[in-house]
């Protein structure tokens, strides 16, 4: 779609409904959630939504004027799609604004059980061409796709002058370096894939180990991920974020232990024409969503009433400070 | 019940166009498979080097009797990509290995092959490809027996075929950023084609240098050598119609064989699953995926 001058809709994450409140009161026009089992992404122990839980929430986030997006964006395992499917006529039945899928059969069966619910397509399709944009568009009448953030500023303008669907981009968080939905990584490591169980890197195989000068060892599975002196902070092991050789040579090969941080792009990303700005973190606390949400509101009303963002609040809140436009910069590749 | 068909999936590796035409030329008269898979799956800028050789190699597989299978790029991301699919897509003179789904969109109406970098991981996501002409599915190489004889037996009920990623180092990642160029210090657009170095990826291994990983240009691949030799009997009785054999630098035509004779009695499965990983003994062998496990694990069949 061609870019307008309307406010960029804010979309945050909310692993819970004491989070969903605080993202809701600091600014979200949507809040994204998920239920508690392998449908979502963020399929972590503790987190997510019950069904009778996520209808209340819903019936918050409308009173006080927000939208919730209910993430069904796992690969429905074959002979067990029916928890997925359920969980779409659930979360129709309390009142989703729009249901987050990935997978081609399930777009089928909601554009075909369900043709009046609004469909957004997950990043984790890793929808990173206008020709596989509008394939889900013409199936399925996707009206929004979350981009992967494989793409470059440019590119994405240009994808927004060929399809005629809405845009959403990540903006803060963490920063997948791989492409969404296609990695493996995680159950060549330890059995657990983010595809089908929503799970990456999942904690109940991490361990730490310190050795008598105080070195902390991360491992997740069978695997050394990374290593840190005493003084230095030990960051989770997550596979892409972590420390290898190659020819003997240590360094981080993927990527640094460093989250995405776009704000500054605010108004580039709004001149390609992407409708809504997206927060990560469905695993992060209360206290860190409010935060967030709330500087990126403030940020975004500044940029729309012609002031300049105060950016050092959100730097403050990426991993261990440091930060990266990611791929939206084509020199990060 | 029919016998499975050998396939040989398509080079991922940036080799010289020289000894690429060379391993097809050796495939075309030696190696016991049905169908080749042919082009480029990582990176478009490679292309233009063996893409002279295509039509030669093509014909000399074709002579020989095997069936030619285009391979799509697996992540398009420009207009050069996109231009590159939608090319390949209008080829008729070959079956489209579909790796993206913007090339399913060009396929759509005529037979089509879905890659191993597609995610099917339900019977419905296998219906909806299948409405659209998908003829063959080579499942996700992370997919765990049980699901795999699940989608098999939907697919033979729907009378289409199943092929199953049996040899070579698994396919687990695909990122924008090139990391051979990244590992070298350049920058993707001026990456000096450092990934022709590395006829079989460059080995990532962890901090106490235990390899781990492989890195392909922008794809990570398994250190380890998936090898289902050992399971060729539950793959046939799960109705599974095609195994895949990935090439990698070492001698395919030997691997073929092997699997070939297992398939036809001569060897069993024990034997098999030896004799693979015998051929290059400093490379683990995996089937952790297949057995509901860590990819990287191998359990002796």
């Amino acid at each position: 779609m061609t870019p307008d001058t309307a406010l960029p809709e804010l979309i945050c994450p909310a692993g819970t409904p004491a989070s969903l409140r605080s993202a809701v009161d600091a600014g979200a026009d949507a809040v994204y959630c998920g239920f508690a089992n392998e449908t979502n992404a963020r399929n972590f122990p503790g987190l997510n939504f019950g069904k009778e839980e996520l209808a209340e929430s819903i019936q918050h986030a409308h009173n006080k004027g927000a939208k919730v997006l209910v993430a069904i964006n796992t690969f429905p395992q074959a002979g067990r799609t029916c928890l997925w499917k359920s969980s779409v006529d659930d979360a129709v039945e309390i009142g989703a604004d729009a249901l987050i899928v990935a997978d081609i059969g399930l777009a089928a069966y909601v554009h075909r059980t369900h043709p009046d619910m609004r469909l957004h397509l997950s990043v984790q399709a890793s929808a990173s061409s206008p020709d596989t944009i509008n394939y889900y568009r013409q199936r399925f009448d996707i009206k929004r796709v979350v981009l992967p953030r494989v793409l470059t500023l440019p590119e994405i303008a240009a994808i927004n002058k060929e399809i005629d669907c809405e845009t959403e981009v990540f903006v803060f968080g963490g920063l997948c370096v791989m492409a969404e939905g296609r990695c493996s990584l995680s159950s060549y490591a330890t059995g657990k894939s983010p595809n089908m169980s929503g799970v990456c890197s999942p904690a109940s195989h991490v361990r730490y180990e310190q050795n008598a000068v105080g070195d902390m060892t991360s491992r997740l599975g069978d695997f050394v991920i990374n290593r840190f002196s005493k003084d230095e902070p030990a960051g989770y092991p997550t596979i892409c974020k972590g420390r290898y050789k190659v020819d003997g040579k240590a360094a981080y090969i993927f990527e640094e232990p460093t989250s995405l941080n776009a704000v500054q792009m605010l108004p580039d990303l709004l001149k390609a024409g992407v409708t809504a700005l997206k927060i990560e973190g469905r695993q992060r606390s209360r206290a860190y969503v409010a935060e967030v949400v709330s500087a990126f509101r403030e940020a975004i009303d500044d940029h729309m009433g012609g002031r300049t963002p105060d950016l050092q609040r959100l730097i403050a809140l990426t991993e261990g400070g440091r930060q990266t436009a990611g791929a939206y910069r084509k020199t990060w590749r | 019940m029919d016998a499975m068909k050998l396939t040989l999936g398509p080079v991922l590796f940036n080799w010289p166009p020289g000894v690429w035409r060379d391993f097809y030329f050796r495939i075309a008269d030696e190696a016991p498979v049905e169908t080749v898979y042919l082009g480029e799956v990582i990176c478009s800028k490679r292309l233009p080097f063996f893409e002279t050789h295509l039509p030669d190699v093509a014909e000399r597989l074709a002579a020989a009797g095997k069936t030619v299978v285009l391979s799509s790029l697996a992540l398009v991301m420009n207009k050069r990509d996109a231009r590159l699919v939608r090319d390949l897509a209008a080829d008729e003179n070959f079956m489209v290995e579909a790796n993206d789904v913007s090339s399913v969109a060009h396929l759509a109406g005529r037979p089509h092959v879905i890659g191993p970098l597609m995610n099917v991981y339900n019977e419905d996501t296998m219906d909806v490809l299948a409405a659209d002409g998908a003829v063959r599915f080579c499942l996700p190489p992370e997919l765990p027996a049980s699901r795999i004889e699940i989608l098999a037996e939907h697919a033979r009920r729907r009378g289409v075929e199943t092929e199953v990623f049996a040899y070579g180092r698994a396919p687990l990642a695909l990122s924008a950023r090139c990391y051979h160029a990244r590992i070298h210090g350049l920058a993707k657009d001026n990456c000096q084609f450092v990934c022709s170095r590395d006829p079989d990826g460059v080995s990532v291994t962890t901090l106490d240098e235990q390899p781990f990983m492989t890195v392909n240009g922008i794809q990570t691949l398994s250190h380890s050598l998936v090898n289902l030799a050992g399971d060729l009997r539950a793959l046939r009785q799960m109705n599974v119609t095609h195994l895949r054999l990935s090439p990698r630098a070492g001698d395919m035509v030997a691997v073929a064989q092997t699997f070939r004779d297992t398939l036809d009695g001569v060897l069993c499965a024990n034997e098999a699953f030896s004799r693979i990983v015998e051929m290059t003994p400093e490379i683990p062998p995996a089937n952790g995926f297949f057995r509901e496990s860590c990819g990287h694990n191998a359990v002796k069949p």
